[in-house]
């Protein structure tokens, strides 16, 4: 059986479909990117090597680019520090028999699998200045006539809204699982040594899911740095530039303003990001599993 | 004295679970409501939540028939099937070469799929228009269904992963005592073995394809092939003042989904955490 299953052509006939497709479909183009960022380059004329200037250019004369990687930035803040708690009590409550478990989770998931498109014209509604959130200001009291997607100071802060909204039930069923496969020998114990309830969850559920909530917390921390699609659909980055992101940017770049030189290294930042980023989470969050390990 | 202070502790935490429940369902109850009423009783504030006096049903047919919103459907659902069926096809032979197959190269292999989860998606955008373009195929079904194949096999590939492995070894002895050529093998006996994490994986790429709208906004320029989230887009900016139906597209956009969450909540919710909890 060994040797039919370290065959070479039998090995290749199954990797090589999927492997050769993803590679020059997905890692080519990546470096691609990389390697166009390193050019002034509008797709038509002549590609001239400029070195890091792109990168230069991103982090002195850019008018919206630090304004756009600000906001990603308040998006992971309230992504890890609203939306993750928020999830994992609904997680720790939901997993500890509650009535109609069931039902919460399927209610609280609903919006993790409606396309961001159909929820961002939904909140683009609320959010009308003739739309629900001021007919209910109005209704208590506080007419209101704010249009908040268009105004400047409210655009940004109303996208940030449902981006957290739609995704807790992402982390909670992640985190309900992760709960659910903690042995229940520790609450045993931990019920001898008179831990329950709330001292339960602290002293033993959220350190034995650290490493899930790691998880948890990079995914979060990726996706608000790439964010697009909730952004481009509310506000396509307006009214003048506050409500960008490096992703809206980028876009805008690449496919209006054709810098594809200069798009790329901004591409190619988000990327870059994203890796960094999810390494400073790995090592932050080393410690706090090492501390898990010990229990 | 301890007792009630339980009670007040549950009560707390069903209120809060109750006002939960109300913050993720009211949006899509609003959306329900106004995509059966006519604009004078969406803005009208004496029933702005409540069920519409009239239920105007003509939104519906006229979303139906004014846009090409069933064309967008049935697009969606084209894209959606080849993507299921091809990356799971792909992945899953890659899956099992790396976790089942005896070669040097798996490890690399493995770390290069695993990449692709992490990878922003945006960052292979123009190379890939530009590739797309040069083959011909850009704005075409092929041309946005092989980047939705592409896409869907890292996780794929990981999901999968995690069910062959746990299969015994035992499995291949007795396939290969039985004379059974590799394929037979695979596709009859490891395949259907797995058949849980494969439902898993389909539902997870299913759902990602269909909503997927950054390449679909950007590779496609003819309506003919668009789909429901860029059809849903041009709809909206074509029936700008009139939400009701503005609301009956998106209803009727959302409807499969939901549809089919509803009746797979379980496996749903699963196929979004193997992946994460596994690791």
């Amino acid at each position: 059986m060994k040797k039919l299953l370290s065959n070479k052509w039998y090995v290749t006939v199954f990797v090589a479909p999927g492997l050769i497709l993803f590679l020059v479909m997905a890692v080519i183009p990546l470096f691609t990117t990389g390697y166009y960022g390193l050019f002034n380059y509008d797709g038509i004329g002549q590609k001239v090597f400029i070195g890091l200037k792109n990168y230069k250019e991103l982090f002195t004369t850019d008018p919206y680019f630090k304004r756009a990687v600000l906001n990603s930035f308040i998006l992971a803040a309230g992504s890890l520090f609203i939306q993750i708690p928020i999830a994992l009590f609904l997680a720790i409550v939901l997993a500890n028999r509650v009535k109609g478990e069931g039902f919460y989770r399927t209610v609280f998931f609903l919006p993790v699998v409606i396309s961001s498109m159909v929820i961002g014209q939904l909140w683009c509604k609320i959010f009308n200045s003739e739309g629900l959130l001021n007919a209910i200001l109005g209704a208590l009291g506080m007419a209101n006539d704010t249009a908040w997607l268009v105004n400047p100071k409210t655009a940004y802060m109303t996208t940030v809204i449902p981006a957290i909204w739609q995704s807790i039930g992402y982390h909670m069923v992640i985190l309900y699982a992760g709960v659910k496969n903690i042995s229940p020998e520790y609450y045993e114990a931990a019920k001898l040594d008179g831990a329950t309830g709330f001292k339960a969850a602290t002293k033993i559920t959220i350190p034995l899911l650290m490493p899930t909530i790691k998880v948890c917390a990079t995914f979060a921390l990726v996706g608000s740095l790439r964010v697009f699609d909730l952004v481009y659909v509310m506000t396509g980055g307006g009214p003048n530039h506050v409500s960008e992101v490096p992703a809206t940017l980028m876009y805008d770049n690449l496919f209006v303003k054709c810098r594809y030189g200069y798009g790329s290294a901004q591409a190619f930042f988000i990327v870059f990001e994203c890796l960094l980023f999810s390494f400073l989470l790995n090592l932050i969050f080393k410690k706090s599993e090492e501390n898990a390990s010990m229990i | 004295m301890k007792i009630s202070a339980m009670k007040i502790k549950k009560t707390l935490i069903y209120l809060f679970l109750a006002v939960f429940t109300f913050i993720q369902i009211f949006p899509f109850y609003w959306l329900v409501t106004f995509s059966f009423k006519s604009n004078t009783e969406i803005f009208d504030s004496n029933n702005l939540v409540g069920l519409p006096k009239v239920w105007h049903l003509e939104n519906f047919s006229k979303a139906l028939m004014g846009g090409e919103i069933l064309r967008y459907l049935l697009n969606s659902v084209f894209y959606a099937a080849v993507t299921v069926v091809v990356s799971t096809l792909l992945a899953s032979m890659v899956a099992y070469a790396i976790n089942r197959m005896y070669w040097k190269a798996k490890g690399i292999v493995a770390a290069i799929f695993s990449l692709g989860i992490m990878i922003p998606v945006q960052a292979t955008l123009l190379p890939l228009f530009q590739g797309l373009d040069r083959l011909g195929i850009r704005g075409g079904y092929l041309g946005l269904m092989l980047p939705y194949i592409t896409f869907a096999m890292p996780m794929t590939v990981m999901i999968l992963g995690g069910f062959f492995k746990a299969l015994p070894r035992e499995i291949e002895e007795a396939a290969c005592i039985d004379g059974c050529n590799i394929f037979n093998m695979f596709f009859k006996i490891i395949l259907p073995m797995i058949r849980p994490g494969i439902a898993t994986s389909c539902i997870f790429a299913f759902l990602n394809t269909w909503n997927e709208l950054l390449f679909a906004n950007t590779f496609v320029d003819d309506a003919k092939y668009k789909t429901l989230p860029v059809g849903i887009m041009s709809f909206v900016g074509e029936h700008s003042t009139n939400w009701g139906i503005i609301g009956a597209g998106m209803v009727i956009a959302t409807l499969p989904t939901v549809l089919i969450y509803l009746l797979l909540s379980k496996q749903v919710q699963e196929s979004f955490t193997v992946g994460a909890v596994k690791g």
